[in-house]
C-alpha cells in the first residue's frame, strides 16, 4: 500500500471525513476542536506540497474512482494547473485556520464554534474537488458543496450578513443552474461527461448551435459564481459583513477556484481556437472584463468600509485575470495564472489585516486607521508590503503578473485594455496611499489615542506569513513559471 | 410548428424556467423567491429528464433470464442518476434558504424585502 | 410552535402507520442496489415517519425519544460510514469506493462484495438523509431553538 499514490483522492476526503469528526469532538472534547481543525488542513498542506512534487516530476496523474474505466467511472486529473491551484487553495485554508483562532471567538459565539469549524473543512473540501476531478458534473456537484458552505459561513457573519447570504444564495444558486443546464447540453451531444473524453469528442461538433448554448450557459454560470462584474452584486456586501476569517478564506480562495474552472472550461473542455477564432466569445470576454476592472477600481474609491473598498479592488482583480486568460497569447496566460496566485495573498492578507483592525478598534471605517502605526506596527508594515504589491511596485509579487498581463495586452493589440490596466493601478496607488498616510503620517489632535498592543500571536503570524511569501514569490517568480505554470499552457499559446 | 411540438419538453422546460426566474427577481416576499428557485431547479431536472426518453422503451433494469440486451430497448439511466444527484444538492440549498430566512425573520420580523431595506436604511 | 392538541383518530392512526412507514424505508433502503430505491429515497421516507410523529403528537414528545444532540451524531455518523468505507478500500489496497477489494475481509466473491458495499454506503447515507430531514424540520418548527439553547 502506497499512500501517496492516493493522495489526488485523500485530498478531498480526509476534510471531509474531518468535518464530520469535528462534530463528534464537539460533543466529546469540545478544547480539541480547533488543534485537529489546524492539524487536518496542515495535512492537506503537506498533500498537496506531495502532489505537486509528483506532477513535476512524473506528469499528469489520473485516479480511476472505485476502479472504473475512464470515461464510465469519474476520473480524477491532476496536471501542473490543479496542482497549482491545490496548493494556494489548502495553503490559504491552513493560514487563515490559523488566524480564526482569536478572531473567530471575537465574531462568532462559542457554541456556534465547532460547526463553523466543521463548515469551513466542508468548504475546503469543495474547493479541493473542484480543483482535483476531471469530470464536470462531479465538479457541479463539489461547486455546490462549496457554495452551500460559502453561504453557511456568510451567514453567521455581524448581523446584515444574513441578507447578503441571501442574495449570495439566490444569485449563487442561479449560476449552479446554469452551470447545470451546460453540462446537461454537453451530455445531449456527446453522451459523455469525462473532461478528456470530451476534449477528444466535441471538436467535430463545434459548428452544432447546441455546443454554442453549452458553452453560453457554462460562462454566464461561472460568470456568476467569480462576480464578474455586470454580475458581481452579490460579493461587496457578503464578504464585508462576513466574520474576518471567511472573508479572507472566501476572497482568496473561492474566486480563484472558479477562474480555473473559467480556464477549464475554456481552455481544456474547448480547443483554444474554438474560443479565439470560431466564435466572438474571447473577444467579449475581454471587453467585459475591461469594463469590470475599471468600474471595480472606480467604485472602490468611494468607498468608506475598508473591507468593502477591497471588495470592489477583488472584483477589478477577477476582471484582470479573466482578462488575462481571454487574450489568447502566453504572456497574457501566464499573467493571469501568476495573478492567481499574488491575488490570494494580497487579498487574503489584506482582509486578514482588515480582521485584525476590526479585532482591536472595532472598526472598519477607513478613516479610523488614522496613526495606527504607533500600536500595530508590525501588521502595519504587513500592510505596507501588501498594499505596494497590490499597486504593483516592484520587487512585490503583484508587479510581475501585472507586468505579464500590460505586456500581453500590448502585444495582442488591446491597448484601451492596457490602459485601463495601468489606470486601475493608479486606482489603487490612490486608494492605497491615502490609507498609507492616515496610518504613518496623519497626527491629528482629535484623533484619539488607542492603547492596545499589537494583535495576538496567532493572528499576527499569519499575517506575516504572506505578507512575506509576497515579497518572496516576487523574487522567485521566473522559477514558479519556469517549473510549474509553462507547463499549463493551452495547446497551440 | 415542428419546433414547436416536436420539441414540446424544451418548450415546457424553458416556461417554466422562466416562471422560476421571474419569480427569483420580481417577487418582494423572500419565501416567494425561494419558491421560485425551486421551479427553476424542477425545469432543469424536467429537462434532463426528458433528454433520456426514448419511445417504446422501458426502466432501465434487467430481467436476469434475458440473454441478449438491447440497448434501444432500456431509456439512458444516466440523466435519472444525474438528476437524483441534483435533487440532493436542491434540498439543501433549500434547507439552508430557509434556515437564513428564518434569521432574516427573527432580526427584522418581516419577510418582505422592501420592508427589510427600509429598516436597514432607517438605521444608517 | 407546534401545540400538544390529543385527537384520538389521528394519533392511533399514526401509532399504526408509523411502523409500517418506517418498515418501508428499510426496505427501500435495503433494496437500493439492485433495483429503484436507495439511500436518499429511503432516508427521506425514514425522515417523514419522524416528521409524522410530531405533527401528530408533539415536539416534545419526539424529543424525549429522539433527541437533537442523537440526531445530529446520526447525521455526522451517516457520512462517516460512507467515507471511511472508502478509505478502508485504501488501506486494503484498491481505489477508493473500490467494494471488490473488501472480499479480502468479508467472506464472498468479488461480484457479491461489490453489492454489499454498495449496500453498506447506502444505509450511510439513508441515516444521514434522515437525520438531516428531521433537522431541517426541527430547526424550521422550533425557530431555531431546540432544547435550552444548544446548537
Amino acid at each position: 500500500m502506497n499512500l501517496s499514490e492516493h493522495s489526488s483522492i485523500l485530498i478531498v476526503v480526509i476534510p471531509l471525513i474531518a468535518s464530520f469528526v469535528n462534530i463528534f469532538l464537539n460533543f466529546l472534547q469540545r478544547k480539541l476542536c480547533y488543534p485537529f481543525f489546524v492539524l487536518v488542513l496542515g495535512i492537506c498542506v503537506a498533500l498537496s506540497i506531495d502532489i505537486l512534487c509528483q506532477v513535476i516530476n512524473f506528469g499528469v496523474l489520473r485516479y480511476r474512482l472505485g476502479g472504473w474505466m475512464a470515461p464510465w467511472g469519474i476520473e480524477y486529473v491532476i496536471d501542473h494547473l490543479n496542482a497549482y491551484l491545490i496548493v494556494i487553495v489548502s495553503s490559504m485554508s491552513f493560514i487563515v485556520a490559523i488566524y480564526s483562532k482569536d478572531s473567530v471567538k471575537k465574531e462568532i459565539s462559542k457554541a456556534k464554534l465547532p460547526y463553523f469549524y466543521s463548515t469551513y473543512l466542508l468548504l475546503a473540501t469543495g474547493l479541493f474537488g473542484i480543483t482535483v476531478t476531471g469530470d464536470i458534473f462531479n465538479l457541479y456537484v463539489f461547486l455546490e458543496i462549496a457554495s452551500l458552505s460559502a453561504y453557511a459561513l456568510v451567514a453567521i457573519g455581524e448581523k446584515r450578513s444574513v441578507l447578503a447570504s441571501f442574495h449570495y444564495i439566490i444569485m449563487g444558486t442561479i449560476g449552479a443552474c446554469f452551470y447545470l443546464l451546460g453540462v446537461g447540453y454537453i451530455y445531449i451531444i456527446t453522451g459523455s461527461l469525462n473532461i478528456s473524453d470530451l476534449t477528444r469528442l466535441l471538436p467535430s461538433l463545434y459548428e452544432s448551435k447546441v455546443t454554442l448554448t453549452a458553452l453560453a450557459f457554462f460562462i454566464v454560470g461561472i460568470g456568476i459564481k467569480i462576480a464578474l462584474f455586470p454580475l458581481h452584486r452579490w460579493l461587496p456586501d457578503s464578504y464585508t459583513f462576513a466574520p474576518s476569517a471567511v472573508s479572507a478564506f472566501a476572497s482568496a480562495t473561492v474566486t480563484k477556484v472558479g477562474i480555473y474552472v473559467l480556464i477549464r472550461i475554456s481552455f481544456t473542455l474547448f480547443e483554444p481556437k474554438f474560443l479565439i477564432e470560431m466564435t466572438p466569445l474571447s473577444n467579449i470576454l475581454i471587453w467585459w472584463s475591461t469594463i469590470a476592472i475599471f468600474f471595480g477600481s472606480l467604485i472602490a474609491i468611494g468607498q468608506k468600509d475598508f473591507k468593502r473598498t477591497l471588495s470592489y479592488i477583488l472584483i477589478a482583480e477577477i476582471g484582470y485575470m479573466v482578462f488575462g486568460i481571454n487574450i489568447g497569447n502566453k504572456e497574457g496566460f501566464i499573467g493571469a495564472v501568476l495573478h492567481i496566485l499574488n491575488d490570494s495573498l494580497m487579498i487574503g492578507c489584506l482582509f486578514m489585516i482588515a480582521g485584525g483592525v476590526f479585532y482591536r478598534i472595532g472598526s472598519r471605517n477607513i478613516e479610523d486607521f488614522n496613526g495606527l502605526n504607533r500600536n500595530m506596527p508590525i501588521t502595519m508594515a504587513a500592510f505596507t508590503i501588501a498594499a505596494l504589491s497590490m499597486i504593483g511596485i516592484p520587487p512585490t509579487a503583484g508587479f510581475f503578473s501585472k507586468w505579464y498581463l500590460i505586456v500581453g495586452a500590448v502585444k495582442a493589440g488591446y491597448l484601451v485594455s492596457a490602459v485601463i490596466l495601468i489606470f486601475s493601478s493608479l486606482v489603487n496607488a490612490l486608494i492605497f496611499f491615502r490609507i498609507l498616510e492616515k496610518i504613518y503620517f496623519t497626527k491629528n489632535e482629535n484623533t484619539p489615542m488607542y492603547n492596545f498592543r499589537e494583535l495576538p500571536i496567532s493572528m499576527m503570524i499569519p499575517i506575516v506569513i504572506t505578507a512575506l511569501a509576497i515579497l518572496i514569490i516576487g523574487l522567485y517568480s521566473g522559477e514558479i513559471i519556469s517549473s510549474v505554470i509553462k507547463f499549463s499552457l493551452p495547446k497551440g499559446f | 410548428m415542428e419546433t414547436v411540438i416536436g420539441k414540446y419538453n424544451y418548450w415546457i422546460y424553458i416556461a417554466l424556467m422562466m416562471i422560476g426566474f421571474y419569480a427569483m427577481i420580481a417577487k418582494r416576499n423572500l419565501v416567494k423567491k425561494i419558491v421560485g428557485m425551486n421551479i427553476f431547479q424542477t425545469a432543469i431536472i424536467l429537462f434532463f429528464i426528458s433528454t433520456a426518453y426514448k419511445k417504446d422503451a422501458t426502466i432501465p433494469i434487467l430481467i436476469k433470464s434475458q440473454e441478449v440486451i438491447d440497448p434501444a430497448k432500456y431509456i439512458n439511466p444516466l440523466p435519472h442518476v444525474l438528476m437524483l444527484t441534483a435533487i440532493v444538492v436542491m434540498v439543501s440549498t433549500f434547507g439552508v434558504a430557509l434556515a437564513v430566512i428564518m434569521m432574516l425573520y427573527k432580526q427584522y420580523k418581516t419577510l418582505d424585502e422592501d420592508e427589510i431595506i427600509e429598516i436597514l436604511r432607517k438605521k444608517k | 410552535m407546534i401545540r400538544l392538541y390529543d385527537d384520538l383518530i389521528i394519533q392511533t392512526v399514526c401509532r399504526i402507520m408509523i411502523p409500517l412507514i418506517q418498515l418501508f424505508a428499510f426496505y427501500v433502503i435495503a433494496h437500493g442496489h439492485y433495483s429503484p430505491g436507495g439511500g436518499f429515497q429511503g432516508g427521506c421516507i425514514l425522515g417523514a415517519s419522524f416528521i409524522l410523529m410530531v405533527i401528530a403528537y408533539d415536539i416534545n414528545w419526539m424529543k424525549r425519544r429522539f433527541s437533537e444532540k442523537k440526531n445530529t451524531l446520526l447525521m455526522a455518523f451517516g457520512v462517516l460510514i460512507y467515507a471511511l468505507v472508502g478509505v478502508l478500500c485504501i488501506l486494503l489496497g484498491a481505489e477508493y469506493l473500490n467494494y471488490g477489494i473488501l472480499n479480502k475481509i468479508i467472506p464472498t466473491d468479488s461480484v457479491k462484495v461489490r453489492a454489499l458495499g454498495t449496500l453498506i454506503i447506502e444505509i450511510g447515507v439513508g441515516i444521514t438523509v434522515m437525520a438531516v430531514m428531521v433537522s431541517i424540520f426541527l430547526n424550521l418548527t422550533t425557530f431555531g431553538k431546540h432544547e435550552k439553547g444548544e446548537v
